[in-house]
């Protein structure tokens, strides 16, 4: 529940005129908005409304058509329009993805592990250190283990880590997605529709591990969601997109109640929406 | 108590049987007609043609009775079967082990063995369905599985065992020249499929055109031992960096192909490699090759009856009397020392980073790149590190042989080299030793068919499709274990 002033402090991601077209048909037109760390900014629409486009000219996947999108770490700051997709997981953008892709034919750990590549890659000094299994590098990967151990735990996986990921149920698969991107130690996190196919019960376990990133990794999590639950019960702050465009932006009451919101879900008859929350 | 069960559930349909039977020797008579049946033979000159009939006759009956037994077993009359399989089978293995081969009206050892082999695994088939042990086809499955998952832990022993055993080989009382000439040719495979194994196994990036890199490092150390007289160890790391660079350069424009685009672009490369070793007269000698390619010596001392002047040979070395034999079980002992290299690097690299990024490229780019993995950078040192042992593997080939032309580097060979692989099963590093063995060693016991023997190996690979789709032994072994991870148990 911060203000979006645009003070000296940059926010943690700013999107500037975002617009991406495919040919003739815009996705995403002109969007603004910024996501601050110690927040969950969730992006919500009616389907095609260019969410996933969002998140994908954000992590580089696409090369966004017009628009800026700075990132501000204290490491620095990053044109994110510029850069290429494994650079900017690098530099600490990591996500998850709609249909869950993981590495299936590799166990839990391993997927964890490998998460981990650019870290290690360096311990190892590019193999050299690792062949002749050097302690420089025996170290870095116990340091790596128990990254994946303590996320492992936190997800409830500990006990399935030598198991292959993709003999794992469908909730779980969810779960170890979420493990693994924040194995990259990121400071954004996107999560794409992390709650599809959840039971309720599963739903609300990821409500609580959502709000315990934040509180405790202190990062920025920036959500697309379909489940309003999960939406209205955890954001921080809401951006609703419709046909490519920012139709709302505030925190999940203000959201609620804008009669936008309520066209662009239940239809033209405003008067209708009596609740006015869109679930 | 068996015969009440089998005749329970079917009533046994001889006309079936038999209807069955003479549809499929009519099948075998339409094929094998002309393919048997007509022999062209060069007479004074012009080709004649002699018909086989007989031959054709004994191929249909064959045919027809191996159906026939089949048949009477689907419909559940297991006995006559038994009986008939069991009894051919003995009496073609009595005649054959009783000296009577004269008894037997087949052309050729190989073809009584396999006969009596087929005789025996339907008699076998009619046993085991008596006595009610037949596995579904779902658990004979997972028994396989369970066979490769075992094989693939037992591999701590196993391994060094087969190390102890290929060290062995040159000195058993069967190994003739012959012999460990095939142990070589076997182990050339063996290192070829371990360094493909990191580009396809590992990696995932199908790769048709592997015998380049083969044909790379082959003509670098005959180039280079033949001009500036280097010798093979200082030759050796130079065609291998030559063969990585080659790799690099296949890797650039690929980068972006997957799947089917990708083998058919190796593929290309591959023919590239070769048409340009025909036609780049100045430098390779085209198709008349390379000749004269000097041998390795054992460290400086060369391995010649009657050394120049000044030189010491190694039989002189050691006081011991001159063998050609030597210089054969050196270079089998130096393909031994480059295979386990290979070995070793692809079982190190497996539990490194590197290698985690080419098993994860494998399953899935675009998480890779969701996780700050670098595709181009893997991609390219999994095929310049596949390319440079295949290099090593060129070398070794080319001093060996003594002379390399580009007729040794066709497509073939990287179908073969892919089909130990493939058939070994994807990453096992036990398994490509199996199907090397298997593919290569097979081809040579059944020389007595003569060019027939290319039918033997395809019966083989067509078996393992079928039987093992995912390749021999195939099964993964985590790279890394959470020791102490609590036991897993069912959802509840």
């Amino acid at each position: 529940m911060r203000d979006d002033h645009d003070g000296a402090a940059m926010p943690l991601l700013r999107v500037e005129h975002l617009t991406m077209r495919f040919g003739g048909l815009v996705a995403v037109d002109e969007l603004s908005f910024a996501a601050h760390d110690r927040a969950i900014t969730a992006i919500i629409g009616p389907n095609g409304a260019g969410k996933t486009t969002v998140f994908n000219c954000i992590t580089g996947f696409y090369k966004p058509t017009v628009g800026r999108l700075t990132l501000t770490t204290p490491r620095g700051r990053y044109y994110l329009e510029r850069m290429e997709g494994f650079r900017i997981a690098q530099i600490g953008v990591a996500r998850t993805f709609q249909n869950v892709r993981l590495f299936t034919g590799m166990s839990v750990l391993e997927n964890l592990v490998a998460a981990q590549h650019n870290k290690l890659m360096a311990a190892s000094l590019f193999s050299i250190a690792g062949i002749f299994n050097l302690g420089r590098y025996r170290r870095a990967e116990s340091e790596a283990t128990e990254l994946a151990r303590y996320w492992l735990e936190r997800v409830g996986l500990i006990a399935v880590a030598n198991e292959p990921a993709g003999s794992l149920p469908y909730g779980d698969q969810r779960r170890l997605e979420i493990a693994r991107a924040m194995c990259i130690e990121p400071v954004v996190l996107c999560l794409d529709e992390p709650a599809a196919g959840l039971n309720p019960r599963e739903s609300a376990e990821l409500n609580q591990l959502l709000v315990a990133i934040r509180d405790e990794q202190g990062i920025g999590v920036l959500l697309i969601e379909h489940d309003m639950s999960v939406v209205m019960g955890i954001s921080d702050r809401i951006v609703v997109l419709d046909y490519g465009r920012k139709i709302a932006d505030g925190t999940s009451d203000e959201v609620r109640h804008d009669p936008a919101v309520i066209r662009a879900y239940l239809g033209e008859e405003e008067e209708t929406a009596e609740e006015g929350a869109p679930c | 108590m068996a015969v009440e069960a089998l005749a329970a559930p079917r009533s046994a349909d001889l006309p079936a049987a038999l209807k069955e039977a003479l549809l499929a020797g009519l099948v075998a008579l339409g094929l094998a007609l002309f393919m048997v049946g007509l022999q062209t033979v060069p007479e004074g000159g012009t080709l004649t043609i002699h018909t086989r009939f007989a031959a054709v006759g004994m191929v249909v009956v064959l045919v027809f009775f191996g159906r026939f037994g089949l048949a009477l077993l689907h419909q559940g009359m297991a006995w006559p079967a038994a009986i008939g399989g069991g009894g051919f089978a003995l009496l073609t293995i009595v005649a054959l082990l009783g000296d009577h081969r004269a008894l037997l009206p087949f052309p050729s050892v190989v073809v009584d063995w396999i006969v009596a082999l087929f005789a025996a695994i339907i008699a076998l088939r009619a046993a085991l369905s008596m006595i009610h042990v037949q596995a579904p086809v779902a658990d004979r499955d997972s028994l396989m599985d369970r066979i490769g998952a075992s094989v693939q832990r037992a591999s701590i022993w196993l391994g060094p065992v087969a190390i102890v055993i290929a060290v062995a080989l040159p000195f058993m009382p069967f190994a003739d020249r012959r012999f460990v000439d095939l142990a070589i040719l076997v182990m050339t495979y063996v290192m070829l499929g371990w360094g493909l194994n990191i580009v396809v196994g590992l990696a995932g990036l199908l790769d048709l055109g592997y015998v380049a890199f083969y044909a790379v490092g082959a003509y670098s150390y005959a180039l280079i031992a033949l001009n500036f007289g280097f010798s093979f160890w200082v030759c050796l790391p130079v065609a291998g960096a030559l063969a990585a660079s080659a790799g690099v350069m296949l890797g650039f424009p690929v980068l972006r192909l997957r799947g089917d685009y990708l083998a058919i672009v190796t593929l290309g490369f591959g023919e590239m490699v070769r048409v340009i070793l025909i036609n780049w007269y100045k430098l390779t000698n085209g198709p008349d090759g390379l000749s004269s390619i000097p041998r390795p010596s054992f460290f400086g001392f060369p391995f010649t009856r009657r050394p120049e002047e000044g030189v010491t040979a190694f039989h002189q070395l050691f006081d011991i009397p001159y063998s050609s034999m030597h210089r054969i079980i050196f270079l089998y002992y130096l393909i031994l020392a480059m295979a386990m290299v290979t070995n070793l690097f692809t079982i190190r690299i497996r539990k490194l980073p590197l290698g985690r990024a080419w098993e994860a490229l494998r399953e899935d780019e675009i998480a890779c790149r969701s996780l700050g993995i670098n595709p181009t950078n893997t991609k390219l040192t999994a095929f310049g590190i596949g390319a440079m042992f295949a290099g090593f593997a060129g070398s070794f080939f080319a001093t060996r042989q003594g002379f390399i032309s580009p007729e040794s580097f066709t497509f073939i060979e990287s179908a073969i080299i892919l089909s130990i692989v493939v058939l070994g099963g994807m990453g096992s590093q036990i398994g490509v030793v199996i199907a090397a063995i298997l593919l290569i060693g097979t081809p040579e016991w059944f020389r007595d068919l003569a060019q027939f023997r290319m039918l033997a190996f395809g019966a083989g690979m067509v078996a393992i499709m079928i039987w093992r789709p995912r390749g021999l032994l195939a099964h993964r072994e985590p790279t890394i274990r959470l020791a102490d991870a609590p036991i897993a148990q069912p959802p509840p």
